[in-house]
């Protein structure tokens, strides 16, 4: 009988940290090397494109004669919708593609666990999308010499981190919630694309539609991101802001740990239902 | 040679509507025809029926209005809310329009990948006796109809909120009709395009023909007047029908309360038809050729039935 040859021994069996670690990387490995570096049409499609819908935004302002700040509102709000876009295409609707495709059992059948896999899925879509928002942002600033003038780098970092954070934990939040709903996933991703673009004021001062309205928007952690970002960024206007900066980003922080234990508490709600259902591998309602 | 059969075997679910077209003679003799009304009516289940119709009728409203509306509290922003000025109804007017624009122009290469990725059933459709191409425009057609929906109650919206003055007296009848079924056929051709090169493409591409939509807010003078823009990216705009459509269109419907501006002053309303009617032939031949070409290199690359999973 042949024995087959093995070039190099079984990796250890992880477990614990490790197991969520790799598990997050191989979820990642798809998405960095599949999409960025195999299928490089993404270069035309997740840049070119969007900076010219961004750019449009801008003629508009410049068409009813805005003054130059809101330039700058435009360009930080144009590249922030790449996030918006990743969060519902790539990360809220991504379980529910895999449960059609059949990639969902197999995550489940899997040793990892179904949050390293989510992680992965940010970690893989953070790159492309981090890319594309700031291709956006550098061209857009140097095409209509947007002018910065940042008032505190470190609470600028901290106030990005935290938004990218509750962002993300509220994406794999949605990733349970739209699995749930079967086939009405893509209505809902789509309800939640232009709607959300109105009610965070991601091309506008989000305080322009009152405080009750802005205040209900703010549980979209890019409410209160790009309004703490506009003021620090562009210091001369913390009169446009919402909220102080402080505030905003202390409540990014709660958002933040609100929408990962709340990911992870619906994300073992839903496998335990789906299990005792049969409905993990089920792929039509 | 395989055709479609016109009879449905016993036991499957009726069709309604489309099950009378289906039964049509000259329907039951052309393939074509056949494949057009089974794609529309798929489309339109996919769209509609496979969710549940408070969530369908949310969509298909909140999305549309939501998208006016950022312009709408942008101009605002600005103006101090002076939208009875012609340039806020030329704003809103371009933008619902545009929504038929987006749906044509993403309709076709959404259905590519929905049909390939999602429903997994791209092996079955080209292993059939079904006319791709027309499988497709039927698709698209559904999409049409949407954002046509979408399109009509954005427009009822400005015109009963924001006092956008279309009335019955503005309305150049004869004129809307001739720009809508021009205007159409040109997307529906650039639609067939950006569909049929997304057989080629991989799933990170699912959203092309949105994006190119998107983008082409920025040409097509939708949002803006088109001298706004630098002289080089004007000349850009006027090689897409949806410019031409829009400006039609905003002729037909607001008449003599459209605000008019130098790019289209010289052009009368004889002239962008007969320029829409050009592009029609143009795209449409083009994309009988586009189609052919991609779905040869689909083959032959093996990516006819490709799946991604990013």
């Amino acid at each position: 009988m042949t024995a087959f040859k093995t070039t190099s021994p079984p990796a250890a069996k992880a477990t614990g940290a490790t197991l969520f670690w790799r598990t997050m990387w191989a979820r990642a490995y798809p998405r960095i090397v599949g999409s960025l570096i195999r299928e490089r049409s993404w270069l035309f499609f997740e840049t070119v494109l969007p900076l010219a819908a961004t750019v449009s935004y801008v003629f508009v302002y410049q068409a009813v004669g805005a003054p130059e700040e809101y330039v700058g509102f435009v360009v930080l709000g144009g590249a922030m919708t790449a996030f918006w876009l990743n969060i519902l295409w790539a990360m809220a609707s991504q379980l529910y593609w895999d449960k059609e495709g059949g990639n969902l059992e197999i995550y489940v059948l899997s040793p990892g666990p179904l949050m390293a896999i989510l992680l992965g899925m940010a970690v893989g879509g953070f790159v492309m999308t981090v890319t594309r928002a700031a291709i956006i942002l550098i061209v857009c600033s140097l095409a209509f010499s947007v002018t910065y003038t940042i008032s505190s780098v470190p609470l600028l970092i901290a106030i990005f981190v935290l938004t990218m954070i509750a962002l993300y934990g509220m994406g794999m939040m949605f990733a349970a919630v739209f699995l749930a709903s079967g086939r009405e996933a893509w209505h809902l991703a789509n309800l939640l694309q232009e709607p959300i673009y109105l009610a965070s004021g991601f091309y506008f001062p989000v305080r322009a539609l009152g405080f009750w309205v802005a205040a209900a928007s703010s549980l979209i952690p890019l409410t209160l991101g790009m309004d703490g970002m506009r003021q620090l960024l562009f210091a001369g206007d913390a009169t446009l802001g919402f909220l102080s900066v402080e505030v905003e980003a202390i409540i990014l922080l709660i958002l933040s740990v609100f929408f990962l234990a709340a990911a992870r508490f619906m994300l073992t709600k839903l496998e335990e239902i789906g299990r005792r259902e049969g409905r993990l591998i089920e792929r039509r309602r | 040679m395989t055709t479609l059969s016109p009879v449905r075997p016993e036991g499957e679910r009726p069709m309604g509507f489309a099950d009378r077209l289906l039964s049509l003679p000259f329907v039951q003799r052309s393939d074509a025809l056949r494949s057009f009304i089974l794609g529309a009516w798929l489309g339109w289940q996919i769209e509609s029926n496979w969710a549940d119709p408070l969530l369908f009728a949310v969509y298909s409203f909140a999305r549309p209005i939501a998208s006016v509306m950022i312009l709408v509290v942008m101009y605002s922003v600005i103006t101090d809310g002076a939208t009875q000025q012609p340039i806020f109804a030329y704003i809103y007017l371009g933008n619902a329009l545009y929504i038929i624009v987006g749906g044509v122009l993403g309709g076709i290469s959404w259905a590519v990948i929905d049909d390939r990725e999602h429903y997994r059933t791209a092996k079955q459709l080209y292993t059939s006796p079904l006319v791709g191409y027309a499988y497709l425009c039927g698709r698209g057609a559904a999409r049409l109809l949407i954002g046509a929906i979408s399109t009509i109650i954005v427009t009822v919206f400005g015109v009963l909120l924001f006092g956008i003055p279309i009335t019955i007296g503005s309305i150049d009848l004869p004129f809307l009709i001739a720009s809508i079924m021009l205007g159409l056929t040109s997307l529906s051709g650039l639609g067939l395009i950006i569909g049929a090169i997304s057989f080629q493409l991989g799933r990170n591409a699912w959203q092309a023909g949105e994006l190119i939509s998107g983008a082409l807010y920025l040409f097509t003078g939708a949002l803006f007047p088109l001298d706004i823009l630098p002289p080089v990216l004007r000349e850009i705009g006027l090689i897409f029908p949806a410019t031409y459509w829009l400006e039609a269109m905003r002729r037909a419907l607001l008449g003599t309360n459209m605000i008019g501006f130098p790019t289209f002053a010289a052009l009368d309303n004889t002239a962008i038809a007969f320029i829409l009617l050009i592009m029609s032939v143009g795209l449409w031949v083009s994309a009988a050729f586009v189609y052919r070409w991609s779905m040869r290199q689909a083959r032959e690359k093996g990516v006819i039935d490709l799946e991604t999973n990013y």
